[in-house]
């Protein structure tokens, strides 16, 4: 990988009082790339995302965005380096009280002092980008899910972020909106020359848009490669969950007693 | 031996008393959060528009309830009032016991408790469901601050419309009171007013009663967006946190009512 | 909704919470102490007050005239202290007479102002000369009793 790399992860672990999620995790998101990271529920991935923006600190570990320790930040110097971070949440988060353009407004709003005509053509130029310019009216409430998705992106690149984070994108969406996302997210990396982090757990989807791949199990990297490497592993784990296997490392049943041993009562309810 | 003594004190606590764990801590944290919401409230108050737009929410839009709640108040005090004074042959004191009661208690108790189903619910479940949405997150890591631009003005707006609600409620209570007692039952209208006047003192009834007001206001206001905002982020956390709203609210107002007479109506 | 209907409202609102302050202010209470512009003190010793009460009312010739603002019970002198706010528009002679009265049969008490004929004025500070204590009713039927009794006896 180049050494150039927006955001470097040393060695991070963390967990939530005592229960360990994540376990000595490196990682290097080179910029201009399109990265993901696939695991399956619950291993982590949207901790990680939540540790490089600093809403959550490591318990240890170094963690480097554009080459400053994100734990040791003060406030507004996370708020500094939030301003420079899209994030695209997974079920869009859009503000439901206002419209379209209100959401994709509010930040120019915020953070910047332009004229409300400027901001005006500014959103129009992001809606147009994702294609819904014609639903600058709407309320939320009145969005499909995937164009709720397509606004919220709208929405995280509204102020042409140095860092685009992406969790579970095309969580519940009809494989059509998922297709317009993917090709979305790899444009607009692209366009606007951003660096994207991908968190995702739809393997085929991702395999066909990111530059790298970083595979996360059990707070833990098992494997990593570009897309082809990947296709072509031979490790069990990757194996298993492109190919959607139902058994494999990653076990079908949830640890328990053998089930003759819990038929005969020593289970449940059984003391 | 320190630390073997420590965690024998901790197993006690988790054993014996989590209820009590978790009750102090979330008093902890909704100090935490008092602090923080006045720390950045200046943030709030630069954009001003923000608690226009909730006083509109919470004040202008309980109008209609308070109006009319008063009235009607107004109206049972006279009658009630005309009944037990007429006993006595004083019934021309029907405005001073109509106006007291109303500027001293009820006013601002009721429009308080009125203000915390019709007004606080609603800012909780909003917060709550904010919440649940992640819009609060995204908003923090848009690098926005949600006690500021969400928390703030709810707050503010709450405490800011709620005395001006109060001094409604009494004002149209009292106008209530000269319908009935004036106008219906025809006590004399120079005796029901002047007497009024000469036993409701500004500075210790009705200012009283708006001091009441106000630190009712501060009361509902913390305790309907702290709710919203510590909810448990699903559809049973918000309605949980809308019940406790209300009932929070109510016992609080009611405690508060009587420490506050205590302190300002004492020897008097 | 557009900011400036939204403002009107609001404003609409305000105002009418103030009304509402003003209406109570100024139609329902009135500023009784904090009412009169200028005030001046002046003291008055009672050996009994009866029901007298902070606040209740200095009336001269059934004019309220001022409040009263502390009532105080002297260790020396066994007798009650009572400090009066009276309005600086209203001045009274140095004879000036004070004594506790009662409105009506159970009414409030207040303190009744006599002025007398005397050249100088009572100012900030000073004592009424005379005064006369509150009518106990217990005090008055026992007197009234022992009277009968003894014009009774007289009788004999």
């Amino acid at each position: 990988m180049p050494a150039d790399s927006l955001v470097k992860i040393t060695d991070v672990s963390f967990a939530y009082d005592e229960r360990s999620i994540l376990k000595g995790i490196n990682m290097e998101i080179p910029r201009g790339k399109l990265v993901a990271i696939m695991g399956n529920s619950g291993c982590g991935k949207t901790t990680l995302l939540r540790l490089i923006g600093g809403q959550l600190k490591p318990t240890s570990g170094e963690l480097l965005v554009d080459g400053q320790s994100v734990p040791d930040m003060s406030h507004a110097e996370l708020y500094a380096m939030r301003r420079r971070m899209g994030m695209l949440f997974q079920f869009g988060a859009l503000f439901t009280d206002i419209s379209v353009f209100d959401n994709v407004a509010y930040l120019m709003r915020e953070h910047t002092d332009l004229p409300e005509e400027l901001i005006r053509d500014l959103v129009m130029m992001k809606l147009n980008a994702v294609g819904l310019r014609g639903a600058h009216h709407l309320m939320p409430a009145e969005l499909s899910g995937g164009m709720a998705r397509r606004v919220a992106l709208a929405r995280a690149i509204a102020l042409d972020p140095m860092l685009i984070m992406y969790d579970e994108p095309f969580a519940g969406l009809d494989p059509i909106s998922m297709g317009v996302i993917g090709q979305l997210v790899r444009k607009l990396n692209d366009a606007l020359g951003a660096t994207s982090l991908l968190v995702t757990h739809d393997v085929q989807e991702a395999l066909m848009i990111v530059d790298y791949v970083y595979f996360v199990s059990d707070g833990q990297i098992v494997a990593q490669g570009t897309p082809d490497e990947i296709r072509a592993s031979a490790d069990p784990f990757v194996h298993q969950f492109v190919f959607g296997e139902a058994d494999g490392p990653v076990h079908f049943h949830y640890p328990a007693l053998p089930f003759a041993q819990e038929l005969m009562g020593e289970g449940v309810g059984g003391r | 031996m320190v630390g073997k003594g420590f965690a024998a004190l901790l197993d006690l606590l988790r054993g014996g008393g989590h209820r009590v764990n978790d009750a102090l801590q979330t008093l902890g944290f909704a100090a935490r959060f008092l602090v923080m919401l006045l720390v950045y409230s200046g943030q709030s108050f630069r954009r001003f528009n923000l608690t226009i737009r909730e006083i509109y929410f919470s004040g202008f839009q309980s109008l209609l309830i308070i109006l009319v709640s008063g009235l009607f108040i107004g109206m049972v005090l006279g009658l009630q009032g005309y009944e037990t004074l007429q006993r006595y042959g004083s019934s021309e004191a029907l405005g001073v016991l109509v106006a007291l009661s109303l500027t001293r208690e009820l006013g601002p108790v009721v429009a308080a408790l009125l203000f915390a189903s019709r007004a606080g619910s609603s800012i909780t479940a909003e917060i709550g469901l904010m919440k649940a949405t992640e819009q609060l997150t995204a908003m923090d890591m848009m690098a926005v601050n949600p006690i500021a631009r969400v928390v703030g003005p709810r707050f503010w707006g709450g405490v800011i419309s709620m005395p001006l609600l109060a001094a409604l409620f009494s004002a149209v209570g009292v106008f209530g009171g000269y319908l009935i007692g004036v106008v219906l039952i025809g006590v004399d209208e120079g005796a029901f007013w002047s007497q009024m006047q000469g036993s409701v003192d500004f500075r210790h009834d009705i200012w009283s009663g708006i001091v009441k007001s106000f630190v009712f206001g501060v009361a509902v206001s913390l305790i309907s967006v702290f709710e919203g905002y510590d909810a448990v982020p699903t559809a049973e956390g918000v309605s949980a946190s809308i019940k406790r709203t209300v009932v929070y609210s109510a016992l609080t107002i009611l405690a508060l009512d009587f420490v506050l007479t205590s302190f300002l109506f004492r020897g008097v | 909704m557009s900011r400036k209907l939204l403002d009107l409202w609001v404003g609409f609102f305000v105002a009418l919470g103030v009304a509402a302050l003003l209406f109570l202010a100024l139609r329902v209470g009135s500023f009784s102490t904090s009412g009169f512009g200028q005030t001046y003190q002046l003291t008055a010793r009672f050996d009994n007050i009866g029901g007298l009460k902070v606040r209740g009312p200095v009336k001269s010739a059934g004019v309220v005239v001022g409040r009263v603002s502390d009532i105080r019970f002297d260790s020396e002198t066994y007798e009650a202290l009572v400090t009066l706010t009276i309005d600086g528009r209203y001045s009274f002679p140095k004879d000036t007479f004070a004594s506790i009265l009662t409105a009506g049969l159970l009414g409030e008490q207040y303190i009744g102002l006599d002025a007398g004929g005397d050249e100088r004025r009572l100012k900030n500070g000073d004592s009424f000369a005379k005064t006369q204590s509150a009518v106990v009713l217990e005090k008055l039927i026992s007197q009234f009793m022992f009277n009968k009794a003894s014009e009774g006896q007289d009788a004999k």
